[in-house]
Order: structure tokens, then C-alpha cells, then sequence
């Protein structure tokens, strides 16, 4: 590692200025949702600390994420961060294929063993580990072998963070997330689907500047996952008024009304999307006027249905209801009709007496 | 808070709606500018707000506009992407908004200060610029 | 990964509901099913006055408190009726409660502002804070209450409470929060036909009996 020049040494080859270095620490003091006091300290960090290999396993996942971290148009910050970790494996982007690749990694891996950040998207199938296999070795074998000597995992996206798209009923291939398979390392989810490409970026900024961020109990960095959607939302106050959109086409959904009704689940979620937004800031789902899906929360596939609204039942209760009906009369007449048999079978029975047989009887 | 604010004109139909959305975020930035203000001229204490670690919508940005209005000064830096450096009509109070090489916003703050730091030349750019000054004036003597 | 609040939310939604709202749709039409055939006694005495008009109108008439009543039970009677109307309001014009109808029947109507639920709800809790208290302080309230009672009134504050809870985040996770109040709906729902509680479907029956019984009697309501 002694070998990977440091990043300000690196910016000033590069002909990067001091005060861009320091833009570029308060952006990222931003960016890691630290106090702008905390500049300089992010400084201090960046021009000590080491460039960490990382070594990038994608799993059973749809490459959204590596998209999503590499679809920034910026090559500012995220090209930065880059710049200051040495991305030693990631089949997706590396040049190299099949034998080469995985010689690659392992090479990473024994030059830097206990050293490395290990970033993980997808989700590990374990019914039957052929399901996914790269180089014919299987997910769950090479994440095990991989997680070995890593310092740190970072579990990027929904998949590797809780299992996602793959562990949604019925979970065909018994998919799960890094957390359920590697349980002695430090493990720092970073769910969305995909996950905002600055949010990626922050969380490596602060492994490389002070270590692990504080986690949620969900293990998500709570400088982003710390707020729901609903508490930073900026329709919020349509809420709080009582308007609603009813439709994606009427004067709610036009004026920008709260979408609760068409099924946000931005009550239940957490994370950066109202504050840090997407595309460079541009917009965020609700801005653009559909519900959150709640992509950063464990097993949003299975909420009960993207549309219906949090406090709408999920299950098909109508039918229930119209059962409970028709079986509630039922037995409502069976027992008044009882009840009636009783008192008619008690009339029958009933016996007169008079004072006189009484005394006779006792 | 109510969407409308007293200044504002009512939307029209076709006006963007979202621009009158606020989330009352501003009032309390604004008292936030006020005491770091008082700070500044009683210790001299500089003070930093980042405007995006706030909820704001369009409605609030307006009301920050209005409120703090336009100043003296405003400096364009050029590294990596442009930086706008702008002194409000309420001296000492600085806007900083970082945006990157597409013309995005990368961050932005509010700075109380006499002088925001990015403004002033680094003593490490200093330094280089002492080398490079020393290597032109050497070739320049070499010409001769 | 599980988030445990979150799959108690999905349960409550799921399958809890489905069970409470078995119980409570058939256990209200059991009931009235029940009330309805074993009905009354044929009265064979020549009628004195209309029993099916005075019937109907002792269903709205008993909502009205008799003269110097209110004054002589106020917090019976006041505290009854913020306690009815607060719930009633809550309960049909909150937005995400209007969500659920809508899904339900397909109608809907506008939903109030936060701050309407929210000091209705408040209210609503402190009007039943004040008939438990009233129960607990007169001797003839206390010594007519029953468990029944204690149960029913704290099974209808628990989902006002939880409810204001988890809108606020005052404590717990939100996700959670939302999982109990919807479990504490259930249990309101679950109780309904076999407590007191069912007397917000059954007063008409039981007014209509009463005013029906004395209207043909030649009493008017």
C-alpha cells in the first residue's frame, strides 16, 4: 500500500489546486452529512490516510448499482473518491475476464489481506449455490474466501443489504443478504435500489477519513438513513394540510399534493432521497410525482403492493369480510333458533304447582 | 408554515406551484445568520451553515433570497467547476455555492465571516506559485 | 436482513387484519342476527299509539340528554359526547383512515388538517381520561363498573394514543409505532360484538325496542 500515493499528492500531480481540495472537502463534508466545522478534520483525514484496495464482488443483482455509482456525469467527487481508493476487482468494470480477473483478486487480496474494503451488490443464493457462479466458483464460496481478509464490508444496494428483488416471496433461489452469511466483520449497509450514487460515495469518504460511520439498528450509516422520507419530504406540509393527489392525473397530482394515497411509503422509509436527491441533486421520486416504493427498508417487494396506501390492508380481506357475513348469519340464526327450541322445549316442560304440592314435595 | 408568503403573488393555473412550497426551513436559518452575525462582531467567531443538510424546497430559498438580498461582491472561482462566492445585502454574510464541472450544485453554504476563506490564496498554491514563478523567471533568463 | 418492526406492520396488515375483521363483521352479524330472531314478545293488548313511529324516533331522541341532566352528570354527559363526536372525527377524517374506506367501498370525502385530528384526538383522550376518572370517584358509577368497562375504554383510548404517537414520533420507531396502533385497532375490532362496544351498532335496536314498546303503549318519546 506504501506504494499508492496519497490523494492531495495525487490532486497536485494532477495539477489540482489547494483551494480545490478544500471545495472539494467541504462539498464532501456535505456530502458525508458532518458539520462544515468538521472541514478541516476531513482534510487532515484525506491527506493522511492510505488509498484502501477494494475489491468489488457483484453477486445475484442487475448491475443498477454499479450503473447507478458509475452514472454520475460529474467526474468531480465520485471520479475523486475513486482516485483515492485503488479499485482492485470488480468483474463489471475491470478490464480483464474469467481466469485473469479472478487472478486479479486474488493477487488484491493476498497483498492486502486484513487490509481491504470488500464492496458486495446482489444477494447470495444458498438452495443451491449453481444458481450464480463467476468463474465457477460459487457466490457463496467466494464471498466467504473474500470476507476472510476484508477490513470492512460495505453491502451496496437493497440485495446485498437485505436480500432484495432475490429473497422477495416466494425467493426461488433462497437468496440472502452479506449479513445472514458473514457475521465477524464489520458490515455497513448501503440499501436503495439502487442507492444514490453520492450516498455510495459519501460512506466510502468517511470509511477512508474515520473509519465506520454510526449505524442504525438495520446497520445503514445514519448521517443518510437516519430520517424518513416523510419527516424531509418537501410535500410534507400537504400532508400535514390534508391534500392529497387521488389519481396520477388530477388537480392533487398536478398541484404537487402528498402522494400517501397512491401508496407512498415514505412514512416507513429511510433515507437520503428528499435531501440529497438524485442526478445531481436534480429530483427525487416524489418530485417527480410517483410514491416512494420504500426501496432502502428490508423486504419492500413484499409491502403489500406498490400503490395501495400504508393503511390499506395488504391481503385480499374483502373476500374475508364477505365470508365473515354470510358465516356470522348463519351461525346468528343457528343459535337464536336454538335458543328459541330451548324456551319452547322449556314451556313444554314446565309443570304447575301450587303452594300446596310444594309443601307436599319438601 | 403557510405555503404562501405575505410578498408572494398568488400562483396562477399555469405558474410552477412548487416555487410556493416551503417547509418553514428559512425562519430558523435566518435566526441561525442572525446569531453567528452577533457572534462574529462580539468574538469574532466564524460561523458556517450547510444549506444541505436542511430540508428546502423552493418556496424556502426564495424567502432566503428575499430576506438576505444582493451585495457588494460577487467573486466566480474556476476550480474544478465554478464556485460562486457572493456577499449578501447583509454584510458579513457570505453565500458559497460550490458546483461542479456541469454547472451542478455540488454543495452550498451560508458563511458569517469578513472574508471566506476559499477567497484567500492557500499558502500550498502559494508555494507552487513561488516554483513556477522561479522556473519562468529562469527560462526566462536562460532567453538571454 | 429482517427489520422486525416492519414485518409486525406487514402482519398487522396482513393476516391480523384479516383475522380481527372476521371476527368483527361476523361477530356484529352474528349478534344482530341473534337480536333479531329471538326479537320480543308479541304485545296482544290493543295498541294506544304508534310503535314503529315512536320507535324511530327514540333512535335519535335518546341522543339528547333530558333536561338538567347535563347538569347534574356533566362529565358523563359532556365528556360523552367530545368522546363520541372527537372518536367519530378521528376515526372517519383522518387521510390515511379515508385511504382504507376509499379501498374498501371505493368512496371518499375530503380528509381534515393535521392540526384538527391532532387537537381532536388530544381531546378525545382527555374525555376519557376524565369518565374513567369519574367512574373510579363516584361511588354508584364505581360500583356498577365491571372489568367489561375498564377493558372497553382502554381498548377504545389505546389506538387514539398509539395513533398520536406514531403520526408525532413522540417515541419508539415509526414503523413500529404504526404496527401498534394498527395491532390495537384489531384488538378494539376483535372485542367489538362481545362487549359493550357492541352498542354502537345494537342502540338502535335497543332504542328502537324501547321506544316502540312505550310508543305503542301511548308514551311519547
Amino acid at each position: 500500500m506504501a506504494n499508492k500515493p496519497l490523494l492531495p499528492e495525487m490532486m497536485k500531480t494532477h495539477g489540482v489546486s489547494r483551494r480545490a481540495f478544500l471545495k472539494y472537502c467541504a462539498s464532501l463534508t456535505s456530502l458525508m452529512a458532518l458539520s462544515p466545522a468538521m472541514v478541516p478534520r476531513v482534510a487532515k483525514a484525506l491527506e493522511s490516510a492510505p488509498r484502501p484496495s477494494v475489491i468489488w464482488l457483484s453477486f445475484q443483482e442487475c448491475t443498477g448499482c454499479t450503473e447507478s455509482i458509475t452514472r454520475s456525469h460529474s467526474p468531480t467527487i465520485e471520479d475523486l473518491i475513486f482516485n483515492s481508493v485503488s479499485l482492485d476487482y470488480h468483474h463489471t468494470l475491470q478490464a480483464a475476464s474469467g481466469h485473469a480477473a479472478e487472478a486479479a483478486r486474488e493477487q488484491a487480496m493476498k497483498d492486502n489481506y486484513g487490509k481491504y474494503l470488500l464492496v458486495v451488490d446482489g444477494s447470495i443464493p444458498i438452495k443451491d449455490p449453481g444458481y450464480s457462479c463467476i468463474a465457477g466458483i460459487s457466490n457463496l464460496d467466494m464471498l466467504k474466501e473474500t470476507a476472510a481478509g476484508a477490513a470492512a464490508i460495505v453491502s451496496v444496494g437493497t440485495c446485498a443489504a437485505y436480500g432484495g428483488v432475490g429473497h422477495a416471496n416466494p425467493n426461488p433461489t433462497g437468496a440472502v443478504a452479506v449479513s445472514e452469511i458473514i457475521t465477524d466483520k464489520p458490515i455497513i449497509n448501503v440499501p436503495g435500489c439502487p442507492p444514490i450514487p453520492v450516498v455510495m460515495t459519501g460512506v466510502l469518504a468517511h470509511f477512508l477519513t474515520f473509519g465506520i460511520p454510526e449505524l442504525d439498528a438495520l446497520g445503514r450509516p445514519k448521517a443518510f438513513f437516519g430520517e424518513s422520507i416523510h419527516d424531509r419530504c418537501y410535500r410534507r406540509p400537504f400532508y400535514d394540510k390534508g391534500k392529497f393527489a387521488e389519481s396520477f392525473d388530477d388537480e392533487g397530482a398536478r398541484g404537487g399534493w402528498c402522494l400517501y394515497k397512491l401508496g407512498c411509503k415514505g412514512p416507513t422509509t429511510h433515507s437520503a432521497c428528499a435531501t440529497v436527491k438524485w442526478n445531481n441533486g436534480v429530483s427525487f421520486p416524489i418530485e417527480a410525482g410517483h410514491p416512494c416504493l420504500g426501496c432502502t427498508e428490508p423486504d419492500f417487494w413484499d409491502n403489500g403492493g406498490f400503490y395501495k396506501p400504508l393503511s390499506v390492508p395488504s391481503g385480499d380481506y374483502r373476500k374475508m369480510g364477505l365470508a365473515a357475513i354470510v358465516g356470522g348469519a348463519a351461525i346468528g340464526t343457528a343459535s337464536a333458533l336454538l335458543s328459541k327450541a330451548g324456551k319452547a322445549k322449556a314451556v313444554k316442560a314446565h309443570e304447575t304447582v301450587n303452594a300446596h304440592d310444594l309443601e307436599k314435595s319438601s | 408554515m403557510d405555503c404562501n408568503h405575505p410578498s408572494a403573488k398568488k400562483p396562477s393555473a399555469t405558474a410552477d406551484v412548487l416555487s410556493f412550497v416551503a417547509t418553514g426551513n428559512a425562519s430558523p436559518v435566518l435566526h441561525e445568520v442572525k446569531h453567528a452575525l452577533i457572534q462574529l462582531l462580539k468574538t469574532g467567531a466564524e460561523s458556517v451553515i450547510d444549506l444541505g443538510a436542511i430540508p428546502f424546497a423552493p418556496g424556502d430559498d426564495r424567502v432566503l433570497n428575499e430576506i438576505l438580498g444582493i451585495g457588494e461582491v460577487h467573486a466566480t472561482l474556476t476550480v474544478m467547476g465554478e464556485s460562486h462566492v457572493r456577499e449578501t445585502a447583509i454584510p458579513g454574510v457570505w453565500c458559497v455555492d460550490h458546483l461542479d464541472e456541469n454547472g451542478e450544485y455540488q454543495s452550498r453554504f451560508i458563511e458569517v465571516t469578513y472574508m471566506p476563506n476559499i477567497l484567500k490564496t492557500q499558502r500550498e498554491d502559494a508555494e507552487r506559485g513561488l516554483e513556477t514563478l522561479a522556473e519562468r523567471l529562469g527560462a526566462l533568463d536562460d532567453r538571454r | 436482513m429482517n427489520n422486525p418492526a416492519f414485518d409486525l406492520l406487514m402482519w398487522a396488515r396482513g393476516p391480523g387484519f384479516d383475522i380481527a375483521l372476521v371476527i368483527f363483521v361476523g361477530g356484529i352479524v352474528l349478534r344482530l342476527f341473534e337480536i333479531s330472531i329471538l326479537g320480543r314478545k308479541r304485545d296482544l293488548a290493543p295498541a294506544k299509539g304508534n310503535g314503529f313511529l315512536q320507535g324511530l324516533k327514540t333512535i335519535f331522541s335518546r341522543s339528547v340528554p333530558r333536561e338538567g341532566l347535563v347538569k347534574f352528570a356533566p362529565v358523563t354527559y359532556i365528556g360523552g359526547y367530545v368522546f363520541h363526536i372527537g372518536f367519530f372525527v378521528a376515526f372517519f377524517f383522518f387521510a390515511p383512515h379515508i385511504a382504507l374506506i376509499d379501498d374498501a367501498f371505493g368512496i371518499s370525502w375530503p380528509a381534515a388538517g393535521r392540526v384538527i385530528i391532532e387537537s381532536v384526538t388530544a381531546l378525545t383522550v382527555l374525555a376519557l381520561l376524565a369518565l374513567t376518572y369519574s367512574r373510579f370517584t363516584d361511588p354508584v358509577r364505581k360500583s356498577l363498573t365491571t372489568f367489561d368497562d375498564y377493558l372497553v375504554l382502554l381498548l377504545s383510548a389505546l389506538p387514539l394514543i398509539t395513533g398520536y404517537v406514531a403520526v408525532n414520533k413522540l417515541f419508539g420507531d415509526p414503523t413500529m409505532m404504526l404496527a401498534v396502533h394498527l395491532l390495537t385497532v384489531e384488538a378494539l375490532m376483535i372485542a367489538f360484538p362481545f362487549t359493550k362496544l357492541m352498542h354502537a351498532v345494537s342502540f338502535v335496536l335497543s332504542r328502537y325496542y324501547n321506544g316502540s314498546i312505550q310508543g305503542r303503549k301511548g308514551a311519547e318519546s
